[in-house]
């Protein structure tokens, strides 16, 4: 009994009917009388009480929706790669909480996390994502870049633009995890992908174990270079394990297409260029990931992606398209202006510094990106950052000819 | 547990070359000893509570060295690793631990009466002495690998358990998590509180899950005896107190020790501990006595001569800086202890320190009068 902390409830039933049971963690035999069984019952529900979280000072989504009641039923669950609820709520349990956003404070181990383990997942994923719920609705999946309008914004306020997300190669596990092993193998069949692009996607793979020092500054000086995480909400989550082992940067030859292997996600896939040309960007990226697709598909593999969730990444906040829009903008006005905040929530935008999440916009230049990831498409999303953004340069010139700006009424969710 | 190690099934879908980690640029004990043949036979494994290969050396692979010290790169989940898992720890152990051979004997001994002298470190040099080991509850894993289930039952044990003490050793639990402001600050002010690990040695393994919680900290009233709960091992058990009263520090060190013990085994519980390791600890460097004694000793003349490290070396001891094990010196003040664990028991290794100390304050004295220390150089012991 002092092994048993994992006790399988589903084994309950044949026991009481007084059969053999094969427990999956630990591969012995045990068979039980009735009695025994129902005083096990009780026993696996004072063990799991044993194991709850303290959650007390926590503020995150899974701390918001993980009740005993759930962890009782959740705990003794593991998909059929292994992976466990306590691995997957494992960083929000160690991260109470951060100081500007309400982190999830969950992650997935593989594609089915989030069936095995949909009774905390999809309350989290409502609460992240504005109401989504994943039993009820559809996620859209649209990346015809044509569809676009205007998109060529003013360069004397947009500085660059860049669009990214993510995709997981399905079969393999996901980074907190993957073993060494499967990691190397989404590097493998990734990079072979990869080398078959052409054209302007042409390019060339870095692997961090491997580049040498005259490649890795050229990386850092084109702003591509990734290091190991120090984020306690990525470390904790097990990502970083093996660093820097089957990691690397493919990107093209113009420096305008880049695919980060093995960080966060499988795969990040991010398409940039200085100035204002969204459109191009995004027909980019919509172009490459179809290519991309094309070529995996070829060697006889696929994404993860379902009609309910969209693309399935590791975390749970960037479910659907995965996809942020942004651009680095100048707005020194209205960045100072008290309704600034207000107007980019109407707008379903979000402001950064230009280093990303976690810092502070430096000299009035703003990283202005999407909100939103699941629920609405990438034509929609990408389409809502256009128009957002031309509005934010619009507010910045009334107020540098000294006219009054508007807060725009709050666009609608879910088209 | 911690992540990619509960799923052992799932790892033998790939060949053992395959999951072989890269050890290509790493520096560490593990890394020296585990050859893909050794993987290859290991990985099959598992401890009872389900430890495996990958769970004992992730601190070694994600941590490829230290630029002090050669680091251990392994670590114990449980009990049982130290047999499972001999393969790769014997070795480990071996090159660590001086050549102690996977037949050798430990030897324990806790009478503080069989320790010569150590009463009389001159307090003008040594201003504080300091003697610390673990233990470990037999029966639960340890921490890279316990649940929060098993944590807080060794918690509650240890709290219990404290509690009966009486005397000069009569104390109090501070439980990080439920700590007032008040009480942080005085344990900050006592230098008693102990924080979340930051060194990625000891994240990479799993430790600090689940941090602050059934983590704690017990000491007397007189702010001598001092317990750490759930940190790197269950229970880290420290004596301490201003001057060069070793003698005093390790006498208590003893009967405290001694007296929890028994605490335990009046509620069926015992330590691990076994003829071959000595006490059973979380990371192999730790095993055997798992004591650490030492001073912190003014040597600002002696640690700038150049026979400074020779001296040290052939006395068996150790210097860091008064920070502890990842810190430089300040002021020509160092933390001078002992540098071996098993193959010692805990008297001849604060024997080692009272007489080494002792040595090291003359030559010192010497240094500060212009005099040669030639004569003063020890034999290897």
């Amino acid at each position: 009994i002092a092994s048993t902390y994992n006790r399988d409830l589903s084994l309950i039933v044949p026991l009481l009917q007084g059969q053999k049971v094969n427990h999956r963690l630990h591969s012995c035999n045990f068979f039980l009388s009735p009695i025994a069984a129902h005083s096990h019952i009780i026993f696996h529900l004072c063990l799991c009480s044993a194991e709850f979280p303290d959650l007390r000072k926590h503020n995150n989504c899974m701390a918001s929706n993980l009740t005993p009641a759930i962890y009782a039923k959740l705990c003794d669950r593991a998909t059929p790669n292994g992976f466990t609820l306590d691995e997957a709520i494992q960083t929000g349990v160690d991260n109470p909480g951060h100081p500007f956003i309400k982190t999830v404070g969950m992650v997935a181990g593989d594609e089915e996390s989030y069936e095995v383990f949909a009774d905390l997942l999809d309350p989290v994923i409502k609460e992240r994502h504005n109401g989504y719920d994943p039993r009820a609705m559809r996620h859209p999946t649209d990346l015809e870049s044509s569809k676009i309008q205007s998109g060529h914004f003013d360069e004397r306020y947009v500085l660059s633009s860049r669009v990214r997300t993510g995709r997981s190669i399905r079969g393999l596990s996901l980074p907190p995890a993957c073993t060494r092993a499967e990691r190397r193998e989404v590097e493998r069949v990734v990079v072979d992908a990869l080398s078959g692009l052409k054209g302007d996607l042409t390019g060339k793979y870095y692997s961090l174990t491997q580049m040498t020092e005259k490649e890795q500054q050229q990386l850092i000086d084109d702003h591509f270079l990734f290091d190991k995480p120090v984020s306690p909400l990525l470390t904790c989550a097990g990502m970083a394990r093996d660093w820097p082992d089957a990691r690397g940067i493919w990107h093209n030859n113009e420096k305008t297409f880049l695919i980060w292997v093995n960080e966060e996600d499988h795969t990040r896939v991010i398409s940039m260029e200085k100035g204002g040309n969204m459109k191009r960007v995004f027909e980019r990226f919509c172009r490459g990931l179809k290519e991309v697709e094309r070529l995996i598909q070829e060697r006889g593999w696929e994404f993860m992606w379902n009609e309910r969730l969209g693309y399935i990444l590791t975390c749970p906040s960037n479910l659907g398209t995965g996809l942020r829009a942004g651009v680095h903008v100048k707005l020194p006005l209205l960045g100072k202006d008290p309704r600034f905040s207000k107007i980019l929530d109407n707008l379903r935008l979000q402001k950064r510094g230009t280093g990303g999440v976690d810092t502070a916009a430096v000299g009035g230049v703003f990283d202005i990106s999407n909100l939103d990831r699941l629920g609405q498409s990438e034509v929609q999303l990408v389409q809502t950052v256009i128009d957002g953004v031309n509005y934010l340069i619009e507010c910045e010139k009334r107020l540098e000819k000294g006219q009054d700006i508007k807060v725009p009424a709050p666009i609608k969710l879910f088209k | 547990m911690p992540f990619g190690n509960t799923h052992n099934q799932m790892k033998m879908k790939y060949s053992s070359e395959q999951e072989y980690p890269d050890l290509s640029k790493h520096n560490n004990h593990m890394a020296k000893v585990l050859t893909q043949d050794m993987y290859k036979k290991l990985r099959e494994r598992a401890t009872p509570s389900g430890f495996t290969i990958d769970g004992v050396i992730q601190t070694g692979v994600d941590n490829p060295g230290h630029p002090f010290i050669m680091t251990v790169g392994c670590v114990a989940g449980d009990e049982e690793t130290y047999e499972v898992f001999k393969d790769l720890l014997d070795p480990v152990i071996e090159d660590r631990h001086g050549g102690y051979k996977p037949t050798d004997k430990h030897k324990t001994d806790l009478n503080s009466d069989n320790l010569k002298g150590g009463d009389d470190l001159d307090p003008n040099y040594v201003l504080s002495s300091r003697v610390r080991t673990g233990r470990s509850i037999r029966g639960f894993s340890l921490p890279p690998h316990c649940s929060r289930g098993e944590r807080r039952a060794v918690e509650k044990l240890s709290i219990e358990a404290l509690a009966s003490l009486s005397g000069d050793l009569k104390g109090k639990y501070y439980a990080l998590k439920n700590m007032t402001e008040a009480e942080q600050q005085q344990l900050i002010d006592d230098h008693f509180l102990f924080d979340k690990p930051v060194s990625p040695l000891l994240l990479a393994s799993g430790m600090a899950r689940d941090w602050p919680d059934a983590r704690g900290i017990w000491h007397n009233d007189n702010k001598t005896f001092l317990v750490w709960v759930n940190e790197e091992d269950h229970l880290r058990v420290i004596s301490m107190q201003k001057g060069g009263n070793m003698k005093e520090v390790f006498t208590r060190f003893c009967t405290g020790l001694t007296k929890i013990e028994s605490l335990f085994k009046e509620r069926s519980h015992e330590f691990m501990w076994n003829e071959h390791l000595g006490y059973v600890l979380t990371c192999p460097s730790n095993l055997g006595t798992g004591l650490r004694a030492g001073v912190h000793v003014k040597l600002p003349n002696l640690s700038k001569n150049a026979k400074f490290e020779e001296v040290l070396k052939k006395l068996r001891l150790q210097k860091r800086g008064t920070g502890g094990v990842d810190t430089a010196a300040v002021g020509g003040v160092f933390d001078i202890s002992n540098a071996d664990r098993l193959g010692f028991s805990e008297v001849e290794l604060v024997q080692m320190v009272v007489d080494g100390v002792k040595l090291l304050v003359d030559m010192e004295k010497r240094l500060e009068k212009g005099q040669s220390i030639d004569d003063l150089m020890p034999a290897q012991k």
